[in-house]
């Protein structure tokens, strides 16, 4: 059981330098999306089979592998996104940064006291190195989508922490954060369509007419 | 029980009518009938002290009533207000303020009454993402950026105060404890939690919950956000998410305090209210737009709470004095500051001078509660700044206290070169004048804040001062 | 050791090559819907071009006339030192695999410096292109053979490659599919195949390897051929030691069992070319850099 969650968890190491180093933001999305769908299995590969586990995991599915890609790409597609990605750092950059991130992820994992029946599991690292992936990408200040897609990282992040409390953590708060993530990426999402209509463009380094030196 | 439910309750179902109800004109005056049951149910359940909530998620300690007696009073003020200024802003549908005041307001009392760390994030998630909408009521192309940054930023901070509480619960889970995020079982376990996951998720609430207050350098939205919304938005920004936040912090502080291991807590929050007293003494400096000017002033106050919490001792009766302080002056002068901005149709002060002739009464209160905010008596904040002070050389802190006395006078100053500017002067002939009056209902309430503050400067009354002691009393348990 | 083994390893690195690009081609073929040419098309433009002459430029010295000889012998004594299938390879010591990685590197060297050698721009450029393509994908293949080397704790090829079996891939199998994956892309580079460059191009300027090679001609040219397709035999028998690992006892069974698991990787690589489009050169780079990546993890995973 423990080596499948490790297994799963490498994919998602593997699809954060992908989203990374990838040029097409709708590619980016349909790898978050697959992301949240596989971050979404993993209760139930820990934990022994509850019914409230049951109803996180088809909650977490629907949320982060369905709902959330669609509000995305239905902004993506009302601007009518023909353009990169954009990363500040470059594209073989950005994917050196993430795998830095990854390596001292897990140097630092290493340090952490876990919980005897945690001991070994990719959790930890994995979790650390994603949520430092989410900064890399929200590094990018060119492109709303990449600021967006930096903070769904970062919640993945947090998510795939979470799952060493599963069985601790009462079930309203999980399900209370997850509806924050979609009002929150909903209220975005529109946003970005304002956005798109003032400027006609999504390239948010060109709002910078509030600066203090002007 | 039931009336900390009705707490909740009262403002949703006001959001619910707000929504249903079709009139433009009639909407805001669901906003004052809600405020006045809304403050009358705090100074009810103040005086009757309900007891807590069987599993301990719902607890009304005397933080609490702090935070609720000044969230009632700048939302009636604003809610008084609301209903004279949307009228004058008649041509934007106001469906989404009314709903989304009164959506905030009860996540803030929700995040009042609760005790579990994890429904006070949920309530605190809940005010940003309600205010988001406010900041963009004006629509055009600066609102949108602010809006933008607004967003972006909070949601990470909120973010990462949530990866804190995750560090917590899993503290417990290591030490083999019965999970809980509840405060009172967190701080009786909090001297057998591992020290690195508390340290740990500790750095990470003061960051998240730091962003929503606006300490520095997590401060960056506020600028932008505070000066782009309205000034009743920016009022309650003010006055109710950065005292939010504080609470948030408090919280935390509480369930580390209780290790005992105080010196790393103390030093993290001395230094991180210092560096945004700072920061906001250094932009303060040449700020031409009043109402950012506000924002800075917002960010050096927050440092300075954080400043008080890391002191200790007689600074968290002063940090809880200034919590009231703070945001009625806040209030008075965002509501102030947006009525001198309608009379101009302009934020700069190169523009908007000589407000005194043109919204003598918004002028006046302006000026008198910059006063105020700025640590003059006879208003509250004097006396909750120079209780922070004089425990700050008493405790042993003599070289920061100092160092703080100073950038406050510096920020005196910097505001000032804002503020005397807008207000004296003589108004520039070659602009138009603005249809706006100054009416009653945009003066009274933020001249009644500023009464009460200048009324508990001079005579604190027994209840409120016994309120408050207790409240001092909880936070500094271990010193 | 038999000689009976020794044999056969020698007949089939040195008949079966041309037989791969012969499947790869057929491949492509099916995919665009054409007939294609016959499997052993390549045998006889390899006796063909044997049969004529050569022409040499003024400008090229004994460097350019060295070069695909000496490609072909390095790649030739490379082969010796892989193993094929289950089967030891004839020349075996510890150590050998920074011979064999170097080798292959004596013989990308030479082929380059040819191409130098005949002052033509073109052939510079591509010379320049196939070389900093190569500083990327060199590390994969080391980093491959240390994590391998760490998983079977053997410092020679022969231990190195046949200690990875069916079991190995329970245990490790995430480690063994990152390797595989890096060391796929490292395949394809390597040998010039699409994704990174188009065997059949005729634009000069979207070459990378088939302008190096563009001013041999006759029994030159053949060699430098037969080169290629022996590299990539060679390339493919160490990939899918990690990839398909079977180890069966008996002999007969093995070596039938690489024949044909051979054919599949030849199948695969046609499959891979007909079904991508070749990457803008930028993105080369960007590609053999998460090649890096992915073997970096696997030994990440197995250092843990």
């Amino acid at each position: 059981m423990n080596s499948a969650v490790d297994q799963l968890l490498i994919i998602v190491l593997l699809i954060n330098i992908f989203i990374l180093g990838t040029h097409r933001p709708r590619v980016a999305i349909r790898a978050i999306a697959t992301q949240g769908i596989i971050l979404g299995l993993m209760p139930l590969l820990i934990h022994p089979f509850q019914i409230h586990i049951l109803v996180i995991t088809g909650f977490v599915v629907l949320a982060k592998g369905i709902l959330i890609p669609w509000l995305l790409y239905g902004a993506v597609q009302r601007v009518g996104f023909h353009e990169q990605m954009q990363p500040l750092l470059g594209y073989s950059g950005n994917i050196i940064a993430g795998a830095l991130a990854t390596v001292l992820a897990f140097i630092f994992a290493a340090r952490l006291p876990l919980a005897a029946m945690h001991q070994g599991l990719l959790i930890a690292p994995a979790a650390m190195a994603t949520i430092l992936a989410g900064f890399i990408a929200l590094g990018s200040r060119r492109k709303a989508i990449n600021q967006v897609l930096g903070y769904l990282l970062l919640e993945n992040g947090i998510f795939i922490f979470g799952l060493l409390l599963t069985r601790s953590m009462p079930f309203m708060v999980e399900a209370g954060a997850l509806l924050d993530l979609i009002a929150g990426i909903f209220v975005m999402g529109i946003i970005i369509n304002q956005i798109s209509r003032e400027f006609s463009s999504i390239d948010t380094s060109r709002m910078n007419t509030l600066r203090e030196v002007d | 029980m039931l009336l900390m439910a009705l707490l909740v309750a009262i403002p949703l179902a006001g959001a619910l009518l707000a929504w249903l109800l079709p009139s433009n004109n009639g909407r805001p005056l669901i906003l004052p009938v809600v405020a006045c049951l809304h403050i009358t149910l705090v100074f009810g359940l103040c005086i009757a002290s309900p007891p807590p909530s069987a599993d301990g998620w719902f607890n009304l300690d005397a933080i609490g009533k702090v935070f609720l007696l000044e969230i009632a009073a700048l939302f009636t003020a604003c809610a008084f207000y609301a209903v004279n200024y949307l009228q004058y802003r008649k041509e934007r549908n106001n469906r989404i303020l009314c709903m989304g005041m009164q959506v905030c307001l009860a996540a803030m009392s929700m995040a009042m009454i609760t005790h579990h760390l994890g429904l006070l994030w949920l309530a605190i998630e809940t005010t940003t993402l309600c205010m988001a909408p406010l900041v963009y009521f004006n629509r055009n192309a600066r609102s949108i950026e602010a809006t933008w940054k607004y967003m972006l930023i909070c949601s990470i901070g909120i973010a990462l105060a949530l990866l804190g509480i995750f560090f917590l619960a899993y503290a417990t889970v290591v030490a083999g404890l019965e999970p809980s995020l509840v405060l009172e079982p967190l701080q009786a376990y909090a001297r057998r939690l591992p020290p690195v996951w508390l340290h740990a998720a500790f750095v990470f609430m003061l960051v998240g919950y730091g962003t929503k207050m606006g300490l520095a350098p997590m401060h960056t939205w506020k600028p932008d956000a505070y000066g782009e919304a309205p000034g009743l938005v920016g009022a309650m920004l003010a006055g109710g998410l950065a005292n939010c936040g504080f609470l948030g912090l408090i919280r935390v502080y509480q369930v580390c305090m209780a290790s005992g291991d105080t010196a790393f807590y103390s030093f993290s929050l001395i230094s991180i209210g210092m560096f945004s007293i700072a920061v906001a003494a250094i932009f303060l400096l040449r700020q031409t737009d009043f109402k950012r000017m506000l924002a800075y002033s917002s960010v050096e106050h927050m440092g300075l709470f954080a400043f008080a919490l890391g002191i200790g001792g007689k600074a968290l009766y002063g940090a809880m004095l200034h919590v009231l302080g703070n945001g009625l002056a806040k209030g008075v002068l965002f509501l102030a500051a947006g009525n001198i901005h309608r009379a101009f149709g302009s934020k700069n002060r190169d523009v908007a001078c000589g407000a005194l002739k043109r919204a003598p009464w918004s002028a006046a209160l302006f000026l008198v509660s910059f006063f105020a905010l700025t640590g003059s008596p006879p208003f509250l904040p004097f006396f909750s700044e120079i209780t922070i002070f004089i425990a700050a050389f008493t405790n042993g802190r003599p070289i920061v206290g100092t160092v703080v006395v100073l950038m406050l006078m510096a920020i005196f100053v910097g505001m000032s070169l804002t503020v005397l500017p807008v207000i004296f002067g003589e108004p520039p002939k070659d602009r138009q004048r603005t249809k706006y009056h100054d009416a009653p209902l945009l003066i009274v309430p933020p001249l009644a804040l500023l009464a009460v503050m200048a009324l508990l400067g001079i005579w604190l009354p027994e209840p409120l001062s016994r309120i408050i002691t207790s409240a001092a009393a909880l936070l500094g348990v271990t010193q | 050791m038999k000689v009976a083994d020794i044999l056969i390893h020698l007949m089939l690195v040195i008949l079966m090559p041309p037989l791969m690009l012969g499947v790869i081609n057929r491949t492509k073929a099916l995919f665009a819907g054409r007939t294609g040419a016959p499997f052993l098309q390549p045998y006889y433009d390899l006796f063909r071009l044997l049969a004529k002459g050569t022409v040499f430029s003024r400008t090229t010295t004994w460097v350019f006339r060295a070069g695909p000889i000496v490609t072909l012998a390095a790649t030739l004594a490379a082969s010796l030192l892989i193993p094929l299938g289950n089967h030891l390879p004839p020349i075996s010591f510890n150590g050998d695999m920074i011979l064999f990685v170097y080798l292959l590197v004596l013989g990308r060297f030479f082929t380059t410096i040819a191409a130098l050698d005949t002052g033509s721009s073109f052939e510079g450029m591509g010379a320049s292109r196939e070389v900093t393509f190569s500083c990327l994908a060199e590390p994969v293949v080391f980093i491959a053979l240390m994590t391998l080397s760490r998983l079977s704790g053997s410092l020679s090829l022969s231990g190195i490659l046949t200690h990875s079996s069916i079991a190995l891939w329970r245990t490790s199998g995430a480690a063994l599919i990152l390797l595989a994956g890096g060391l796929f892309i490292v395949l394809l580079a390597e040998n010039s195949r699409i994704p990174f460059d188009d065997p059949t191009t005729h634009l000069e300027l979207t070459m990378i390897h088939e302008v190096m090679v563009l001013d041999h001609s006759g029994p030159g040219l053949s060699m430098v051929l037969y080169g290629a397709a022996v590299k990539l035999y060679v390339l493919g028998a160490f990939f899918l030691q990690v990839l398909l690992p079977f180890r069966v006892a008996d002999p007969l069974l093995g070596w039938l069992l690489f024949i044909g698991s051979m054919f599949f990787l030849a199948g695969m690589i046609g499959v891979v070319e007909s079904v991508m489009a070749r990457l803008r050169l930028p993105r080369v780079p960007q590609m053999l850099l998460s090649a890096c990546i992915l073997s970096a993890f696997a030994m990440i995973l197995v250092l843990r």
